[in-house]
Formats: C-alpha cells, structure tokens, sequence
C-alpha cells in the first residue's frame, strides 16, 4: 500500500516539475526583459516597472492565481494546468525582475561605461558586456526564486490540477492517512527542491570567472 | 598646418547647479601628446568624457577630423570608435579574457572576421607585452597588466586620438613604470594622446604640450619647460612643485 501511495503521487511530480517548467522560463523572459526596460527605460517606464513589480509582489501567490486564472480562462479557454502555469509566471516574473535589475545595476556603470567607450551602442553593450555578467551574478538568487517556483506549483491544486499536493489531499481523504500521504508529498518536493538547488549550483560554478585567488 | 585631430570650442559642464568647468576650448593635432593637470575637483576627467561623447557638455561644439561630432543627429558611435579611452581603474570586460577584451571592439565595431580579430589582437597585445597573457582573465592579471590590456583594447580599433584618463592612478607603485613605458612608446610612436595625469616626471619627457586646469577653467597652458620653468601663474609654479615633489621622482625612473 506505501507503495502504490507513492506511485501515485509522484505521477503528480510530473505536473509539478511541467507546471514549474513553463512558469519559471516565462518569469525570466518576462522578467529580463522588464529588468531591462527598468535599468535603461528612462524615468516613465522604470516607474511603470516599479508599479508593476510592487503590485504583484504586495499580494499572495494564491490571490493572484485565482485573479490570473480566472482572466485568463474567460478570455481564452485554457486548461487549468495552462491558465495555472502560466499565472505563476507572471507572478513569478515581478520577482525575478527584481532580482535580475538588481544584478544588471551591480555590473553596469563601469562596464557600460568601457563598452560604449570602445564604440558599441548600447544594445550590443548590453548583450556583450553586461548581461554575459549580470547572468552569472544572478544565479544563486535565481535559484532562490526557482524553488520557491516549485513550491508554489502546488497552489495550482487550487484550481483543480492533479499535481501532487492534490493527489496528496486525494489519498488521505480516501484512505484517512494523512501522514503518510502528505508525508510522501513532503519527500517528492523536497528531492526536487534539493536536486533543483544543486543543479543551479553546479551551473554557478561551471560559469564562474576564473580570478586569481592570491590577488 | 595641418587639419587638427580634435577641437573643442567653449565647452561647459554643469551637474544640475554646479559647474564643473566653463569655456574650455582646446586643439589636438596630430601626433601631439598633451596632458592635462590640476587640482582634484577641476573637472579633467568629466571633460575627457565630454570629449569622446561619454558625458555630455551643456554648451559647446567639438569636431573630430573637421567634423562636427556635436551635431545633432551626428552619429555618437561612429565617434567613440575614433576617439580610444583608457580609464583609471581600467574596467576591462571581467567575463572576458585578455584576448577576448581585445577582440570585442574588433569583431562588434570593426565587423572583422573571427580569424581577422584575432591575429590584430594578438598583435596589440604583443605591443603591450602581454602576449603571453592573453587567455588570461582580468582577474588573473596584475593592475599594471590589466591597464596594458586596457591600451590594447583601445589601440586596437586605431583611433584617431588617445583618451587617458589617471591611467596609473590606481596602481601600485611598482607597477606604474610598465605602464609609463607603453605609453612612451606610444608617444615616440607619433600616436595622437590626451592625458590627464600627475605623473610629472612623464610629462616632462614626453608632453609637447601641458595644460593646467584649475576651478573649471584653463588657467595656463604650454610646453612643459613653460610650466615647469617658468610659469606665467604663481598657482601653477605651487601646484607643480608640489605634486612634483610627489610624484616626480618615481615617474623619472620609469
């Protein structure tokens, strides 16, 4: 029987790693290009990146998945997994914009300043110089936002995805064990969670610029 | 003579209600090396950056080549190209390694071939003595070494003009000689360069012109035996006795 309990909830790991395998990349598009148009926009679009990046961050996950998912089911019709996705993205994306402007700014200035020196506009500086930098500085707080990402999917239970937290909920409603039931969801996210972190970590390090440690 | 390299007319820089410096004009020709000296706090490295478009001058005009790069609608990339920067505290690409930094301008700017950029930048950094440095990353290098690849970098596009702005400020002591020797070279080379430093005892050898900036204005200018001889202005005989004392002795030996 703790078999079959935890053969079943993780099929739902499946969801879970395919929900957080479409909002995470739509966060970090959305949120490198709003990054972007907040550093070098000018005054009006950083203020307009600003509102948007303290609005969705000034309100529970939960909220505004519901919020998202019911605009987006009634304009278009998507499936609850798409809409679920999709809606975490864009929640996502207001934190990852913080977290990439905040590596953008760390390495423009100077940078910047030798790249348009050398005659490059400023959208190859920008491509050449300072994201190549940015990039790698963001990782560690990008794995950060991917876990907790993978956290969040199971919000999506809410709206009627089979992931694993629902699954979960599930189980121990049919078989009045509820410690084993979430307790093998517990372990499913926490290898995920776990082997996500050590993935970006070994990414960190793969990239890293080779400096002289006696220097 | 000739059709001077660089001309700045009347230029004048504010930041909001300060100004840091007021009509200021000066003539680069060809071949000359100038340096520019002063106080602190005169502005002489906002009008380096003024001059190559970084910054830009609240009144005034500038022509490179005879044209006016000033202009509106003049195309400001087009003059960076031409105009080379060298910066106190370097800012090599830190992602990229000594070659790479090189190549960058080469293959971004100067649309070369891969293969192309790469024999120039092995070029450029031989002339700066560095080829055996060049999978380096600026990290790995000593400061001495990451200004020369920083004149590599700017050398590389061959701009019509130098740009140096306190290239050995941020140095230490022992290696300000290596970078003074390349710019030496460069000077006897006939390159065009504008300096800002308080490397004296480089001045005195190898500037055919020097400036003194002081309280956002030139307040003398001539050859360095002028300055240093026999100065017009009781404030440049004090400041360049003063910095001479501090700084000349150590350039003398480069």
């Amino acid at each position: 029987m703790l078999l079959e309990f935890f053969q079943y909830i993780a099929e739902g790991a499946a969801i879970t790693v395919a929900v957080t395998l479409v909002a995470l990349p739509l966060g970090l598009v959305i949120g490198l290009l709003l990054a972007l148009v907040h550093v070098y926009g000018g005054k009006w679009l950083s203020g307009l990146m600003t509102a948007y990046s303290v609005v969705l961050r000034g309100i529970p996950p939960m909220v505004l998945l519901f919020i998202l998912y019911f605009v987006f089911s009634g304009s278009i019709d998507l499936s609850p997994f798409l809409a679920g996705s999709l809606a975490l993205g864009v929640i996502s994306s207001a934190y990852q914009l913080e977290i990439l402007r905040g590596a953008i700014l760390s390495v423009s200035g100077g940078q910047m300043l030798a790249a348009r020196a050398i005659g490059l506009t400023r959208l190859q500086a920008i491509r050449h110089v300072v994201l190549p930098q940015a990039l790698r500085l963001a990782i560690p707080p990008w794995a950060n936002e991917a876990s907790i990402v993978l956290k969040d999917s199971s919000l999506v239970y809410a709206i009627g995805v089979a992931e694993i937290l629902r699954r979960a909920q599930q189980l121990s409603a049919a078989s009045q064990q509820p410690f084993l039931a979430f307790g093998s969801a517990a372990l499913i996210y926490f290898v995920l969670v776990f082997s996500t972190n050590r993935l970006l970590d070994l990414l960190e390090r793969r990239t890293r610029i080779p400096a002289n440690p006696y220097a | 003579m000739s059709q001077p390299v660089l001309v700045a007319k009347n230029l004048t820089k504010r930041y909001g209600k300060n100004t840091i410096f007021q009509n200021i004009s000066l003539t680069v020709q060809e071949r000359e090396t100038i340096v520019i000296v002063g106080p602190s706090g005169t502005g002489k490295s906002t009008l380096l950056r003024c001059l190559n478009l970084l910054t830009h001058a609240e009144e005034g005009q500038i022509w490179l080549d005879g044209v006016e790069i000033t202009a509106k609608g003049y195309n400001e990339d087009r003059a960076r190209q031409q105009i080379g920067m060298v910066f106190q505290n370097f800012l090599l690409f830190n992602h990229l390694t000594a070659l790479e930094n090189v190549i960058l301008g080469l293959r971004r700017v100067k649309k070369l071939s891969h293969e192309e950029a790469r024999l120039r930048a092995t070029r450029e950094l031989e002339r700066v003595g560095l080829a055996d440095r060049s999978g380096h990353y600026p990290g790995q290098l000593s400061g001495g070494q990451q200004q020369r690849v920083g004149i590599a970098r700017a050398l590389a596009l061959e701009p019509r003009v130098m740009l140096f702005d306190e290239p050995t400020s941020a140095l230490d002591p022992e290696l300000i000689g290596e970078v003074l020797e390349v710019m030496k070279q460069l000077a006897l080379d006939g390159t065009t360069m504008l300096m800002v430093t308080h490397e004296m005892g480089f001045a005195r050898e190898v500037a055919n012109r020097m400036i003194f900036l002081e309280k956002g204005g030139i307040l003398e200018e001539g050859t360095p035996e002028d300055l240093f001889e026999r100065p017009q202005n009781e404030r440049t005989h004090q400041f360049l006795s003063k910095i001479g004392d501090l700084h000349g002795k150590k350039a003398s030996k480069a």
